[in-house]
């Protein structure tokens, strides 16, 4: 026998997309949001970003230490601790934006089982749990830059909104869920770059709207539609939050049935709620809920069911 | 009906550039020749020489060990060296017939037929069978049992596949701008034997020269016709094929006819035109060298039992040392550790890699991201079901219809974590069918 060469089973060729780039694009899609939060709420927006991002990359970092094994580099972490500052009021003291971050990485992410075993969005978890520990500090939405309640609060007490602030993000609000246009910009972003597509952000904003008409009490008015649909976390949660990999279902179908659960509790939440928002509560439970929607909507095999001619045996 | 397409697939990069432009040529084989007696699906043959023997260039060597089976043929004359068991380009030893060829390539005396028109049914498979005709795409079927369905009259569509989806190769690529009269001929000849079907060549629309050279030469045919199909691998999967021409579906456990077609790849159609008007057994076949390690990547004419060692050979050799050697293309072939193996009936390409893309890369853990669900052509959840397979849970396998992999690689190929979908799926479903078969 002459010189061996490796072998190994086909397929030999692999795709150039890899995990830390696919978390290095979301982490850029974000780019316009927090550039837009810091020129909106000043410097302390960045500190509150550096700090939650610092946070859950050394957490992750030193549980890795701990397990052996290095982590940090698939970037995802990096991604968990920017999501998180764009969820934080800027006022936030910055210990509770780090023990936020901690929280995301260990307590949800970590003891589950590391990347790809949460079963909830770590960001969002850490919010939840932030506005349940501390919840004056968490709703605190006056700052240098504002005073006053967020566009959504002064929507549900029946007060006249700007719908054009919104839009641009010129309101109070968290770091970085005040610019419909800055999200945007990172939504085209990640369905251009294949990253995300609309399946669920499309669901859910439109079962929200159909909602809020309904059930709003101002019925398909467009100037209250349209405040609804850029107050709040609807759009940073259906493009950012709602689409994470991890915590919605696979299958196309729960796709579907997963973005019209999230815009029907949003609604409830939103309109029927004690408060004024419910984003993040609404995309937790959905996460909860995820492998029910994965288990009845399994795709049938090509060749089976429809267009197929014998059944399963 | 047909879309000319399916749902899911990949775009990976071609290298079809690089010997896609040279005429075939022929290689002379060196001195020993080795012809296993599996070189297709179904039974081995049964050697019917023995040492000492001399033979001849398209005498048969052995025959078919029952139904599903095909005979073996000298594609030299010379005389048994042995019959022994010898390694094969899988790595697996298999009994093979080992002929010392005289270099005189005195052939038996093939008797062209001219009346091909007049022949009935049986005769036709007959002459098809007795060439050791099989799927020459790779899958080694015995094409004589393809072309016996149960009721031939049901059959609507033969399909010619000319879509050469796999990366790298372009032997099919060749033989349609060489020899396109000789794949409408055996496709006409197929066609024969099946009264109320239909001839489709279809081929991917990234060679137009081939489907419109192909166009000109079934113009006048009424029973013929050229479809162009998008390019995207697995094209030429006979499942995304039959769909992407008529619409049709089949699934693991059906065969082509169950829905009235019949699918057989190019060199296969041309084999069966030279076995039925020329008379000549199946002896050679197109094997594309190519790869970045290889210095002259081409085409060549291949006498079956040559080793891929002599045809590299003929490529020019290495460039430099290759860290993989793939039999196949770089989907679905198979790597190689060893060139000192002989090429066979299914032999469709050599590739040679300087860089082993797949061992520099770490597998990391499953984020769901579903890019394995959009590409899989048979619409199952890859990455659920390589789960189920590591956890050697094969209930759950089997029910979230894991047998259904064409083990395409597609999952593979895309996976972000680069995870071996493919590969555990495709080990579960070896132990699946070795359970059936007991």
């Amino acid at each position: 026998m002459g010189e061996l060469y490796k072998v190994s089973s086909n397929p030999h060729i692999r795709s150039k997309v890899a995990t830390n780039g696919i978390m290095l694009a979301v982490v850029i899609a974000l780019m316009p949001a927090a550039g837009f939060g810091i020129y909106n709420f000043g410097p302390r927006a960045l500190a509150v970003m550096l700090v939650t991002v610092a946070s859950t990359v050394l957490t992750e970092f030193l549980f890795g230490l701990y397990r052996r094994k290095l982590t940090i580099t698939d970037l995802s972490a990096v991604v968990t601790g920017l999501l998180l500052a764009l969820n934080l009021p800027v006022t936030i003291p910055l210990w509770m934006a780090a023990l936020g971050g901690v929280f995301a990485i260990l307590v949800v992410k970590m003891l589950f089982g590391g990347l790809g075993q949460n079963f909830m969005n770590p960001a969002l978890a850490a919010r939840c749990f932030l506005l349940i520990s501390f919840p004056t500090a968490m709703t605190a939405f006056d700052c240098d830059a504002f005073t006053g309640a967020t566009p959504l609060a002064a929507l549900k007490a029946g007060e006249q909104v700007k719908v054009l602030d919104m839009v641009i993000g010129r309101t109070a609000g968290t770091i970085g869920e005040t610019s419909v246009i800055a999200l945007a910009v990172g939504a085209c972003i990640l369905i251009l770059m294949g990253i995300i597509d609309l399946r669920i952000p499309g669901s859910y904003i439109l079962s929200f709207l159909i909602f809020a008409g309904l059930f709003g009490g101002h019925g398909f008015d467009p100037s209250y539609l349209a405040a609804q649909l850029s107050g709040g976390g609807l759009m940073l949660g259906a493009f950012f939050m709602a689409t994470d990999y991890v915590t919605r279902p696979i299958t196309g179908r729960g796709q579907y049935v997963f973005g019209i659960f999230l815009g029907l509790m949003t609604g409830i939440f939103r309109i029927f709620g004690p408060g004024a928002e419910g984003v993040s509560y609404a995309i937790i439970l959905g996460n909860l809920l995820v492998p029910l929607m994965e288990k009845y909507t399994m795709p049938v095999a090509f060749g089976y069911g429809k267009g197929g001619k014998r059944r399963e045996k | 009906m047909a879309k000319l397409t399916f749902t899911g697939g990949i775009h990976p990069y071609d290298g079809k550039d690089l010997s896609k432009d040279d005429p075939i040529r022929d290689v002379l084989p060196g001195s020993e020749l080795v012809y296993p007696l599996s070189q297709h699906i179904g039974a081995p043959a049964k050697a019917i020489v023995a040492k000492g023997d001399r033979v001849l260039a398209g005498q048969k060597i052995a025959e078919a060990g029952g139904f599903v089976s095909a005979p073996v043929h000298s594609s030299v004359s010379g005389t048994v060296k042995a019959v022994e068991p010898r390694r094969v380009a899988t790595g697996d030893m298999v009994m093979s017939i080992i002929v010392e060829n005289d270099g005189q390539y005195e052939d038996v005396g093939f008797q062209p037929r001219s009346s091909v028109g007049k022949m009935k049914r049986e005769e036709i498979t007959e002459i098809i069978r007795e060439a050791g005709i099989v799927g020459m795409g790779g899958a080694g079927f015995p094409t004589h049992v393809k072309l016996s369905p149960k009721e031939p009259d049901k059959i609507d569509y033969v399909i010619a596949n000319c879509a050469e989806c796999e990366p790298y190769l372009t032997s099919d690529y060749r033989r349609m701008i060489e020899e396109p009269e000789k794949l409408v001929g055996g496709l006409k000849i197929i066609l024969g034997l099946f009264p109320n079907a239909h001839g489709i060549l279809a081929v991917e629309d990234n060679k137009p020269d081939c489907i419109s050279r192909l166009q000109e030469l079934t113009r006048d045919e009424p029973k013929l016709g050229v479809r162009a199909l998008k390019t995207k691998y697995p094209q030429g999967g006979e499942r995304q094929l039959i769909f992407a021409t008529t619409g049709r579906k089949i699934n693991s456990t059906m065969l082509p006819a169950d829905v009235g077609c019949v699918v057989n790849n190019v060199d296969t159609v041309v084999a069966v035109y030279r076995a039925v008007t020329e008379g000549r057994p199946l002896m050679e076949r197109i094997v594309t060298v190519t790869g970045d390690a290889v210095v002259k990547p081409a085409n060549f004419r291949v006498k079956t039992g040559t080793t891929y060692a002599e045809v590299l050979e003929a490529a020019g050799g290495f460039r430099e040392k290759p860290e993989k050697v793939i039999c196949g293309g770089p989907m679905m072939g198979f790597s190689m550790f060893d060139l000192n193996v002989p090429t066979t009936k299914t032999s469709t390409a050599l590739l040679g890699l300087t860089k082993d893309e797949v061992a520099a890369m770490e597998p990391g853990p499953c984020i769901n991201c579903g890019r394995c669900v959009a590409v899989c052509p048979g619409r199952i959840i890859p990455s659920r079901l390589a789960d189920y397979a590591s956890h050697f849970d094969e209930e759950a396998f089997v029910a979230n219809y894991g047998m259904e992999c064409c083990e395409c690689g597609c999952c593979s190929y895309i996976c972000p974590a680069k995870r071996p979908l493919t590969q555990q799926i495709k080990s579960m479903r070896k132990i699946q069918l070795a359970k059936r078969k007991k």
